[in-house]
């Protein structure tokens, strides 16, 4: 693994703690107060500083420190998360997604924007009014020291103002390192917090030159020294050149348990000052004896050590002595050594629990190209098997039962490994309405108005390729239904609304199929405004009668646009017929209902995948068509009394008493030149996507079936009228009928067919 | 012998990281995602040096350091505590806790190796 990749998780990392951060900061906007929510708000951004700071990210990491230092405030209650507060907060994690984004993608963030935030934030955290612009850049330090909290008792860790300057001009005329005297003495708490002076001594022989004293006056006899106590203490002299911050960053981690004192000495004097302050002499000390380490407890094996280096000086403590002692502290080690065995197979069950526990939802990342490989591989097994069904039946007249058993068998096994490749696909829409989520702050904010995002069915899985085309209709969608739907504030609150507007983004599975549901409370579609603008656009006749139905439905055609004056967001040249048409390219269908006064009620409802389709095989002028189920609604045999010609060559069929035209799937698709006789033909009823029903003839309906999506655009390439192809048992292909494009063009707005389809097929 | 390190981070990227930078080191890498874990897998693991994050959903460092101290075993093993807190009130605690040392993210492997040999030798 190289940094590239280590980088790469870092981002789908940021990803997830981003979607964390703001589902968080979601809960707390309603009211959640639970300290393990505040937590992972601020483990989010905390793990994304973290990483970012790992690669360099300056910008990433500034800002995720501000936001952090706030985020600290209120899991330590100095900040209430009021409204307000959470405001700042989503805006910061929205810029904190763009920061995340450009330093992956490149390109720039809205600085301006960002440093705004900065300076809210920093406000927050001080719980003062916003200071003035050319504070921004003030230490992120300063809302930390403005906390009335921390207590600094911290001496140690405060770095020395240290410069090489202050010594360099003697340096240079004398070539004399200067030398420092050390006084270190170690408290208990630095030994069992897993430091050790000897290794710390070791350390500090390498910057230069050194001498070492050990006191060792403390040391009481064998039967009061308690082992794990520390009794000595050393005077040191360095000659180094490496200056006294080396030194300290020697004991960088001691200091917190030492006295120690680093000064710099005269030369001369050094000496004469640790002769009169130690009684003993000057102990030669030889570390390479300490670095063959016996596999023992810490604590016991730097007191063996000690003592061995004791021992070794032939000092003061005679050497019998300290071995017996030696022995002595070795089996306290064995016995130290043996008990946590004892004890471990216990903690081995409490793992055991503890993992059970935690292994809940286990999850592993696969790239997403081995899923699609195995799909299409899927895809190719459940042709082959029903090529191996037709074949069996067509070679078995006699119906050999097991053979058929057999294959039955193999049928369901199939559609169920189908199924189960298919869910590895299936994703909640969470991301995607998160995103709605910032888009609907965006918005708000520059429309002035407010509003309230609700989601609900969030979970709600789908294909991810699905996923993947829902969130730019769906972001269209939302902007125009805070930009057009809802009123301003106070226009509604001069109707009797609540000031804040809500939109309800809704998920559901619905019969095989998922439902997105958008509803605001706004204004609800002006149909007189709507109306007088198709007729002055041409899209509909000035004394067109039309039901409130199909005007609403007019926002959907190319080019329509209410809005007064276009503003920044609506008006950028995609409108609803934009979003209408990737609907329908994700095989989807897309309604609009509309209470004036009350808002509007956008739903969408889309296959759960791109991969599959069941389908109803059917006969049109000798070739073999698929026609998605979801668009029928029912099948008819159409009595000749049922037919009724209207205008030149339009036809309608009467279906319980009501009209309803009918198209001729075959002339539409130029397979013949001549219309079909209804009565020889079935009808499809189909509903199409303005709600209105028509009725498709076909020749004959072959049977029902599951079939798999082959892209016509990747294989061939788009041909009107047909929305993909497909393999069938008997291993021909056949065309998916597009019902939508199909019923559009049945209203006069020919298919534009490049070839030819009886030529090309 | 190789010197084994446990490291106890949430951070997929950093566990990332310290796996890299202490392998090409030449240390043996056991990791956890949190402190619990850690706990789970310290008698396994039997490091000689262990290097925590603070911040960890379920048991943060601070107990995970406690918990490491109560164990008679690890009771004196060096603990280094990585994190990107730097403010004082935060490392009294982990030194209160029993840390041995501290290490300021974002970590220059340099440094990280310089201080976890300076604690194991």
């Amino acid at each position: 693994m190289d940094m590239n990749e280590i980088k790469e998780i870092f981002f789908q990392e940021c990803e997830e703690q981003l979607a964390e951060l703001e589902s968080g900061l979601l809960r707390l906007n309603d009211g959640d107060r639970d300290p393990e929510t505040v937590n992972a708000v601020f483990r989010a951004v905390h793990s994304i500083k973290g990483g970012a700071g790992a690669f360099g990210l300056d910008d990433l990491v500034s800002f995720a420190h501000v936001f952090e230092t706030t985020l600290d405030c209120v899991r330590s209650n100095k900040l209430e998360p009021t409204a307000e507060v959470l405001k700042v907060m989503l805006k910061s994690a929205d810029v904190l997604a763009d920061l995340t984004n450009v330093a992956r993608d490149g390109g720039s963030v809205d600085q301006a924007r960002s440093k705004q935030l900065i300076r809210e934030l920093e406000a927050l955290a001080n719980g003062e009014a916003p200071p003035p612009a050319a504070v921004v850049e003030a230490p992120a330090a300063k809302p930390a020291a403005a906390a009335p909290a921390p207590v600094v008792n911290d001496e140690g860790f405060v770095p020395v103002a240290f410069s090489f300057d202050d010594f360099g001009g003697e340096e240079d005329v004398l070539i004399v390192h200067p030398t420092y005297e050390i006084s270190f003495k170690p408290k208990a708490d630095l030994y069992s917090k897993g430091n050790e002076a000897t290794l710390l001594l070791r350390d500090l022989s390498r910057l230069g030159e050194m001498s070492i004293h050990c006191n060792m006056e403390a040391l009481p006899s064998l039967e009061q020294m308690d082992p794990e106590s520390a009794y000595f203490s050393w005077k040191i002299s360095v000659k180094t050149d490496k200056g006294e911050d080396a030194i300290r960053s020697v004991f960088e981690f001691a200091e917190w348990d030492c006295d120690l004192e680093i000064s710099l000495a005269d030369e001369g004097t050094a000496a004469e000052m640790t002769d009169e302050e130690l009684p003993m002499q000057p102990v030669p000390f030889d570390l390479s004896v300490l670095d063959d380490e016996p596999d023992a407890p810490v604590g016991v094996v730097e007191e063996e050590e000690r003592l061995a280096a004791v021992h070794e000086s032939a000092a003061t403590v005679a050497a019998a002595e300290v071995a017996s002692n030696v022995v002595q502290l070795a089996s306290t080690a064995s016995r130290a050594a043996a008990e946590p065995k004892a004890a471990a197979p216990a903690a081995a069950a409490a793992q055991n629990t503890a993992q059970a526990a935690s292994a809940a939802a286990p999850t592993i990342r696969v790239d997403l190209d081995r899923v699609d490989r195995l799909i299409n591989l899927v895809g190719e097994l459940v042709i082959n098997q029903a090529m191996l069904s037709q074949s069996v039946i067509e070679n078995d007249n006699n119906g050999t039962s097991s053979i058929n058993m057999g294959l039955e068998e193999l049928q369901q096994l199939t559609r169920e490994i189908q199924d189960s490749v298919m869910a590895i696909r299936a994703q909640p829409v969470k991301p995607v309405f998160q995103r709605m989520a910032r888009t609907v702050r965006e918005i708000a904010d520059i429309t002035g108005k407010s509003v309230r995002l609700i989601t609900e069915g969030e979970n709600t899985e789908v294909d991810k390729t699905v996923i993947d085309k829902l969130a730019e209709p769906l972001t269209h969608m939302i902007r125009n239904a805070v930009d057009h739907g809802l009123e301003m504030p106070e226009k509604r609150v001069a109707l009797g609304k609540n000031p804040e507007g809500t939109v309800r983004l809704t998920a559901k599975h619905r019969s095989g199929r998922i439902v997105i549901e958008l509803a605001d409370d706004g204004q609800g579609i002006n149909r007189e405004k709507v109306r007088q603008k198709a007729i002055d656009n041409d899209l509909i006749a000035a004394d067109a009668n039309l039901s409130d139905e199909e005007i609403d439905n007019l926002i959907f055609h190319a080019g329509f646009s209410t809005a007064d004056k276009v503003s920044d967001l609506s008006g950028r040249g995609v409108g609803m017929d934009v979003v209408k048409r990737s609907i329908q390219a994700l095989g989807g269908r897309i309604n609009i209902s509309s209470k004036p006064g009350h808002g509007s009620v956008f739903t969408m409802s889309l296959p759960l995948t791109l991969a599959v389709l069941d389908g109803m095989v059917v006969t049109v002028a000798g070739q073999t068509l698929v026609v998605p189920l979801t668009a029928i609604v029912e099948t008819l045999q159409p009595e000749a009394s049922a037919i009724h010609s209207f205008g030149a060559s339009q036809r309608l069929i009467s279906i319980r008493n009501s009209f309803c035209p009918l198209v001729d799937v075959g002339r539409i698709l130029n397979f013949r030149s001549t219309q079909a006789n209804p009565v020889e033909g079935v009808a499809l009823l189909v509903e199409s996507e303005g709600g209105g029903q028509r009725a498709l003839m076909v020749d004959a309906i072959q049977g029902q079936r599951q079939v798999v999506i082959k892209s016509l655009e990747a294989n061939y390439t788009h041909v009107p009228g047909i929305a993909a192809a497909t393999i069938l048992g008997d291993g021909r292909v056949a065309l998916i009928l597009d019902v939508d494009a199909v019923v559009s063009a049945s209203r006069g707005q020919p298919l534009k067919l490049e070839t030819s389809l009886a030529a090309a097929g | 012998m190789k010197k084994k390190v446990l490291t106890v981070d949430d951070s997929r990227t950093i566990r990332n990281m310290l796996l890299v930078t202490l392998n090409n080191a030449g240390f043996e890498t056991i990791q956890a995602e949190d402190g619990v874990e850690g706990l789970e897998v310290l008698e396994e693991a039997n490091p000689d040096v262990i290097v925590t994050d603070i911040n960890m959903p379920r048991l943060d460092g601070f107990g995970f350091i406690e918990g490491v101290r109560r164990n008679e075993k690890y009771r004196a093993i060096p603990i280094l505590v990585l994190t990107t807190e730097s403010d004082a009130e935060k490392k009294n605690r982990a030194r209160q806790a029993g840390a041995t040392g501290w290490i300021v993210k974002p970590f220059d492997p340099t440094k990280l190796i310089d201080a976890i040999e300076r604690v194991t030798a």
